[in-house]
């Protein structure tokens, strides 16, 4: 139990326009507090057990989600925050858009909105919580996503 | 010897995704070189295959800081490319709620540079002071982020008294409490020793470099959008620019304190002087011809190019945001500063990747 007692989370911001951001900012702050479910940002994803994903994957950024997703031991949690990590939102269709988080790493839990409330973010991370101690249980590892380096050109 | 020390795109300090690479001699920075694209989507492409109204969305998602302002320049751009007059109380309603727009990213901001600079309770004071704001913005506009208020021909919202009153009573609370975070930020013994005398740039090479919004301001030049371009309204409200003479991080920090008592004079006058009457115009046809706006937004000068092609899609867009404009000057000031010093002259810009990239 001692795990969804106190998760720690990294914050990737893929693609995302700040909106999500800062209201995964503000779910910390003193009003929506989420500290009392033992939520700590962590900068480091060694240390980390739920990824929060905002934002949509472009192609520079595809190698630093998949990297980032690699580091964290298991098990763990990808949670997908906002319009533009679920499915690419209003985004989709833009050329150096490949699409929501789900495209490049498997994703838990989803959190819809545009943007969503900090209390939706919220919820959405107690329900990651759930996921997070039945892989334990069940000692489910997370897939090694491969780096193929075609995605990005090699000078960038 | 060099050595090269990569800072980003993942780092804990920065909420968005920049790279800089830093090469340091011992502790010292003695080159940058900054890599741009993680947050590239190509949305200046984008609004190719919208109409002039969806693009006012995707606009105001360039940047979800500054969306309200983001969505007030493009409706402003498309409007002069109609040669459209909108009814006054839109126009003040527009400035109640970019004045909101920029109270709430300073705010945010400052809590950001506290945390930048390990004063973490500070931090924690500082956004729980930007909730009002943003109650009162949610309480007009219908969402807490994506505000949506300016369409082309007006805005959508009209603000009743309701609004008006709990606007007021937001601005009566906030005041003292950021009286209260300045003593912190002006007075502070141990802020001060990191603030006061870091990436100091002068009034003459703040300019050179094209520098905009209070990095610019805090050299000592009074260049500010909202008294020089062609936006009388703020003129009328009797607004001052806020300038300072260090140069400094510190400098930095006290116009954008000074910018807050600014906004909360802004928005009090607006309300004062509010007319009555319509909130929006009825726009048709297609638009022809070019146009640029200009507005202050709070990192600094956005600059809006539209041109229209006789279709209801905009051929042209393009953007040049003040961050893209404020980069350079990061360039000019990390070099000399110490390796431990960077996280806060980065913050120092207030940089917005999200707006620089699209």
């Amino acid at each position: 139990m001692s795990l969804a007692k106190s998760p720690w989370i990294i914050h990737v911001n893929c693609n995302s326009c700040n909106g999500c951001d800062i209201e995964l900012v503000a779910c910390l702050t003193p009003l929506y507090d989420a500290e009392r479910f033992g939520l700590l940002n962590i900068g480091t994803p060694k240390q980390a057990d739920i990824m929060v994903v905002t934002g949509s994957v472009n192609y520079k950024n595809v190698n630093v989600l998949k990297n980032i997703y690699n580091q964290i031991p298991d098990p763990k949690v990808v949670l997908a925050v906002g319009a533009c990590a679920s499915t690419g939102g209003i985004f989709h269709d833009c050329y150096n858009v490949v699409g929501g988080a789900d495209q490049i790493i498997p994703v838990d839990a989803y959190v819809p909105g545009c943007t969503p409330r900090p209390e939706a973010i919220i919820d959405g991370v107690v329900a990651a919580l759930s996921i997070l101690e039945n892989k334990k249980k069940g000692n489910i590892r997370g897939k090694e996503v491969k780096l193929t380096g075609k995605e990005v050109p090699s000078n960038a | 010897m060099t050595t090269i020390i990569p800072f980003g795109p993942q780092h804990p300090v920065l909420p968005e995704p920049i790279a800089l690479k830093l090469e340091i001699d011992d502790d010292v920075i003695v080159g940058v070189l900054p890599s741009l694209g993680y947050v590239h989507r190509g949305l200046e492409t984008f609004v190719n295959t919208k109409d002039y109204n969806q693009t006012t969305y995707i606009c105001e998602r360039i940047c979800g800081i500054c969306s309200a302002l983001h969505g007030i320049t493009y409706t402003r751009a498309v409007e002069k490319l109609f040669d459209v007059e909108i009814p006054e109380r839109a126009q003040y309603i527009r400035v109640i709620v970019g004045e909101l727009n920029r109270l709430h990213s300073h705010i945010l901001w400052l809590g950001l540079f506290a945390d930048g600079f390990g004063f973490e309770s500070l931090f924690y004071e500082c956004w729980k002071y930007r909730e009002g704001v943003y109650d009162v913005l949610e309480r007009i506009t219908g969402n807490r982020v994506i505000h949506s208020i300016s369409k082309v021909g007006g805005v959508t919202t009209d603000l009743t008294k309701e609004y008006i009153d709990i606007t007021l009573k937001m601005l009566d609370t906030l005041e003292p409490q950021i009286q209260n975070i300045e003593k912190v930020f002006v007075n502070n013994y141990t802020v001060k020793k990191r603030l006061v005398g870091l990436a100091t740039m002068s009034k003459q090479l703040a300019y050179e470099a094209g520098t905009a919004g209070p990095t610019l301001r805090g050299s000592g030049n009074a260049i500010d959008v909202r008294n020089t371009s062609d936006w009388d309204i703020y003129k009328d409200l009797g607004f001052k620019t806020c300038v300072e003479d260090g140069g400094d991080c510190y400098a930095r920090t006290k116009v954008r304190i000074n910018e807050l008592y600014e906004s909360i004079k802004l928005i009090r006058n607006a309300i004062s002087k509010l007319p009555n009457g319509e909130i929006a115009t009825p726009v048709k046809g297609t638009p022809t011809g070019e146009a640029i706006m200009r507005t202050e937004q709070p990192r600094g000068e956005v600059v809006y190019y539209v041109k229209g092609n006789g279709t209801r899609k905009l051929e042209r867009l393009k953007i040049r945001t003040p961050t893209f404009a404020n980069i350079p000057s990061l360039l000019l000031t990390l070099p000399g500063a110490k390796l431990a010093d960077v996280p806060i002259i980065v913050l120092t810009i207030d940089p917005c990747i999200s707006c620089t990239e699209r």
